[in-house]
């Protein structure tokens, strides 16, 4: 089997504070140039505190090697391919990474008077002025923190236009198909959540929206492609549903890698989108953030957008803060940057060809593994593939194996599991999602472990049902974690 | 590839796209750049940032001095390119570092809980307040003026479609402490949470306990909010505060423009279940090993949608990781040390100085121009190559004649003795 992967030296590790010992520092600081202030005098003995019990102390290389150890203990992109479905985990380039740590852009005060930070926000001008192309909207903003808050951002903005209108209305229809985060948003921004169904295509049942959309209505939340990996192909028949009644379209831009330089949102119907830009812009996880969600709009919304707003005056840029119908600040200060300059760099990398290539061929790697699984691993949807595909685990139910424990099992492959159970709307299912990155070489090497899992689930199951055989760490009981929280450690 | 698909082309894939939403021209962005004209770029993009000025700005973003270890850590592959810990098994290293993050939140903060990181410091604070509603079924909201600016506004944005009605309560102009008697009006039964923050926006450390003291009386939550961590090593935890959120930026966090950053929520065991944000939580794995895992997800959004206690999903994981690093290089001793030092060059530089409030301050304070324009003098300083404090008229019309000036270790005593002369 030469997929399987084989076991290196893992080192054992300690928590930081079962590795301290008292009196041991990593630290240096300069001598004072200043007198010492005392604190007791200073702040008084009321606010002083004792010491920080249990802090660690620990040297230098006691430190280093705590961390390096304990990275060995992860899995990530540069080990391999994370075929996780909707959560794009393309390969994060490292110049990236070098820009983002000059000097001059990282140590940038966000309050330094406009004319010494002229190339930041010319940075940001610029960042806005490629995705406003990419996604043929009018206007971005870079202030959302995540994808998340650029959905919350969006519907205070529809809210505020509708309510100027007159009526804020009370609703917001969100496919079964959607991610989590679109209801959880939506409830913030203090709307009512209508589910839709999806139709056999696996796509938005158009009937079920016309019937939906009544003048309670103030948005369609719709992610395109679907979560399913399908292109809405009724989308601009959808718009003009809702604009015909006075609601909005919103698109949750997670898989905008599948459209760049093909199809622009803004010119399907939709209103507002939200972009994250550490999926289909290359700006690493980094283990679970920071991400960043700028959300695009059309010139209806424009006047709603967060304050402040880049403004140019003469040849210069400004920040404009006195915009009458804006929704106010998401966040504090302008957005995250530091993710921002990583986004612009991946698109100057490619360029308007680069990034259509970039859907090209993240398009294609998909209905490749498509083509190559399906014969192994059940299709719920037929309908045409676009940057990922998902399939269910029936067969392999049958043999009592879920797609939880063939996920699992691929890691003993060397491969990051799928997006597992999700989208709700198939049973068991398996999301895949391989991102243009990955090499044919990669993919056969994946469908190859694909295929010796289904082989095993029929000749050998308990082999599956106990994986991860290879990993330091084997199968954690989280449900017991979460009968009795134990989230922070204490001495013995 | 085509072969196996059955397709004549890439472009056939997208056949199927209706043709009025297919984009029928090439994307307007020019050709791709290699790395040498992408690095240059960055670079020319920097240096029109313009460099060497000392600064004297803090209000939220603070200029510590990052040590090497925290890029050499969060630069490896393994932190830097992996995803959210769903995976239990393959990733141990993110829940662990997660895992000791929220014990050291724990340590200095004395709370009994932390999350494992929020968006930043004003989003922490916006969660808190929802968070405190949620607890006690009361809706009105107070926050001090005291309070970061910008965190006001975005609670407010936060707020408005909440059913959580924002009122603002003053501080002393003497002090420059929270106004203990407005507070007391303003709090009534309708009220469930109260908003501060120590050291507060003028650096001045706050009567936390006697603001949490009241609104128990009344029943409401004590939210209290740090934009300063290393204040932390050197202050009196407030364990009377209900919930404490507060921004890390501080913690080898590159001031960056002012993002990302990461934030923080911590608070008492009794309301673990109504905290936002993701949770790591120990545990045991099938050989019997200790082992880290994502706990009481069914907080959050993926497994409730609408019902969630917040529609976050993403932590700030790297960042956090960047405190924890610095948290372990300074340690127990460190901290106290870089707190002192902190301590010593603000108390140096406003022995220079008339400070506008009398109140007990860190790192922080405000002074006043008399008779000069704050940016007038800013620019004076510039020319000797200082950027001076934050003008405050911005955010506070009586304040117009006065800036907030931040010391910190970084901050050189020449270039605090100029800064003191154009001002004095």
């Amino acid at each position: 089997m030469r997929s399987r992967v084989r076991p290196n030296i893992s080192f054992n590790e300690p928590l930081i504070f079962e590795r301290s010992s008292p009196g041991k520092v990593a630290y240096q600081l300069p001598e004072l140039d200043v007198p010492a202030a005392d604190p007791l005098a200073a702040l008084g003995p009321e606010n002083t505190r004792s010491e920080i019990e249990d802090f660690p102390e620990v040297s230098e290389v006691e430190a280093i090697r705590h961390y390096t150890r304990l990275s060995t203990w992860n899995y990530a992109i540069e080990y391999g391919m994370y075929p996780l479905g909707s959560c794009t985990m393309k390969y994060n380039p490292r110049i990236n990474e070098l820009v983002a740590r000059l000097d001059g852009l990282a140590l940038t005060h966000p309050y330094r008077p406009e004319a010494l930070a002229q190339g930041s926000m010319e940075i940001m001008a610029r960042l806005q002025a490629s995705l406003a192309e990419i996604t043929g909207m009018d206007a971005v903003t870079l202030q959302p923190a995540a994808g998340a808050q650029g959905e919350l951002t969006a519907l205070l903005m529809i809210r505020a236009l509708l309510a100027s209108r007159g009526n804020p209305r009370r609703k917001v229809l969100i496919p079964d198909s959607a991610h989590g985060t679109n209801p959880a948003s939506a409830a913030i921004a203090g709307y009512a959540v209508q589910n839709i169904k999806s139709n056999d295509a696996g796509m938005l049942d158009i009937a079920a929206l016309e019937q939906s959309v009544t003048e309670d209505v103030a948005a369609l939340m719709v992610t395109n492609p679907n979560t399913l990996g399908i292109f809405e192909e009724n989308i601009v028949h959808a718009a003009e549903v809702l604009h015909a009644r006075g609601a909005l379209l919103y698109m949750d831009g997670a898989n905008m890698n599948a459209l760049m330089g093909i199809a622009r949102p803004g010119d399907f119907g939709v209103d507002a989108l939200h972009l994250n830009l550490h999926k289909t812009f290359s700006t690493p996880h980094g283990g679970g953030g920071p991400g960043a969600g700028p959300v695009a709009v059309k010139q209806s919304l424009e006047p709603f957008l967060p304050i402040p707003r880049l403004r140019s005056v003469g040849k210069k840029w400004a920040w404009d803060y006195e915009r009458r119908h804006s929704i106010g600040r998401v966040r504090a200060f302008y957005g995250s940057f530091g993710v921002l300059v990583r986004a612009l760099a991946y698109i100057l990398a490619h360029g308007g060809p680069g990034l259509r290539k970039v859907t090209l061929d993240a398009v294609l790697n998909a209905n490749y593994l498509r083509k190559k699984l399906e014969g192994v691993y059940e299709l719920p949807y037929q309908s045409p593939t676009m940057h990922e595909v998902v399939f269910s685990d029936d067969r392999q139910a049958r043999h009592g194996v879920r797609t939880g424990e063939i996920a699992k099992r691929l890691i003993d492959y060397g491969f990051h599991p799928y997006t597992v159970s999700f989208p709700l709307i198939v049973r068991g299912a398996l999301m895949i999602e391989p991102t243009e990155t990955e090499t044919k070489h990669e993919l056969d090497r994946y469908v190859e472990a694909m295929t010796q899992i289904a082989e095993e689930v029929e000749n050998d199951p308990e082999i599956v049902k106990g994986a991860p055989h290879e990993t330091r760490t084997s199968r954690v009981d989280e449900v017991a974690a979460a009968r009795k929280p134990v989230l922070r450690w204490k001495p013995v | 590839m085509l072969d196996v698909i059955g397709a004549a082309s890439v472009e056939d894939l997208f056949a199927h796209l209706p043709d009025a939403a297919r984009l029928h021209r090439p994307l307007e962005l020019p050709p791709g750049l290699s790395e040498y004209e992408i690095v240059r770029y960055f670079q020319d993009r920097a240096s029109q940032n313009s460099s060497g000025f000392a600064s004297f700005l803090g209000a939220g973003a603070y200029a510590h001095f990052r040590p090497v270890l925290v890029d050499t850590v969060v630069s490896r592959g393994e932190f830097l390119t992996s995803y959210t810990p769903y995976q239990a098994e393959i990733s141990q290293g993110t829940l662990t570092t997660i895992f000791e993050f929220q014990t050291m939140m724990c340590q200095l903060t004395g709370m009994d809980v932390a999350n494992a990181s929020m968006y930043d410091g004003s989003t922490a604070m916006a969660e808190a307040a929802m968070m405190a509603v949620r607890i006690t079924g009361k809706g009105r909201v107070l926050v001090s003026r005291a309070v970061h600016p910008e965190y006001r506004q975005v609670l407010r944005t936060y707020s408005a479609n909440q059913g959580m009605p924002l009122e603002e309560f003053g501080y002393g102009p003497e002090m420059g402490t929270l106004d203990l008697e407005d507070l007391d009006r303003k709090l009534d039964g309708l009220t469930g949470a109260v908003i501060v923050q120590s050291p507060n926006f003028f650096g001045i450390v706050e009567r936390v306990r006697e603001a949490a003291e009241l609104a128990h009386e009344r029943g409401a939550l004590l939210i209290l909010v740090f934009t300063e961590a290393v204040s932390l090593g050197i202050l009196r935890p407030s364990v009377e505060a209900d919930i404490v959120a507060g921004e890390l930026q501080s913690f080898a966090i590159p001031p960056s423009y002012g993002g990302p950053y990461a934030g923080v929520i911590a608070t008492h065991e009794k309301y673990i279940r109504q905290m936002p944000g993701r949770l790591v939580g120990q545990a045991v794995d099938s050989n019997g090993n200790r082992a880290f895992c994502l706990t009481l997800a069914t907080r959050e959004q993926h497994i409730r949608r609408e019902k969630a206690t917040s529609n976050i999903c993403t932590n700030q994981a790297l960042l956090a990781l960047m405190a924890g690093v610095f948290m372990t290089v300074y340690g127990k001793h460190g901290l106290r040390e870089l707190a002192e030092q902190n301590l010593a060059k603000s108390h140096y530089l406003a022995g220079k100085l008339r400070p506008r409030f009398c109140g007990k301050f860190f790192n922080e304070f405000a002074i006043q121009l008399e008779g000069k324009s704050p940016e007038r003098v800013n620019r004076r300083l510039l020319r000797k190559k200082i950027i001076g404090g934050l003008p405050l008229g911005r955010f506070y019309p009586e304040l117009a004649d006065s800036v907030l000036l931040c010391a910190t270790e970084t901050s050189r005593r020449a270039d605090m003795d100029t800064l003191a002369e154009v001002l004095a």
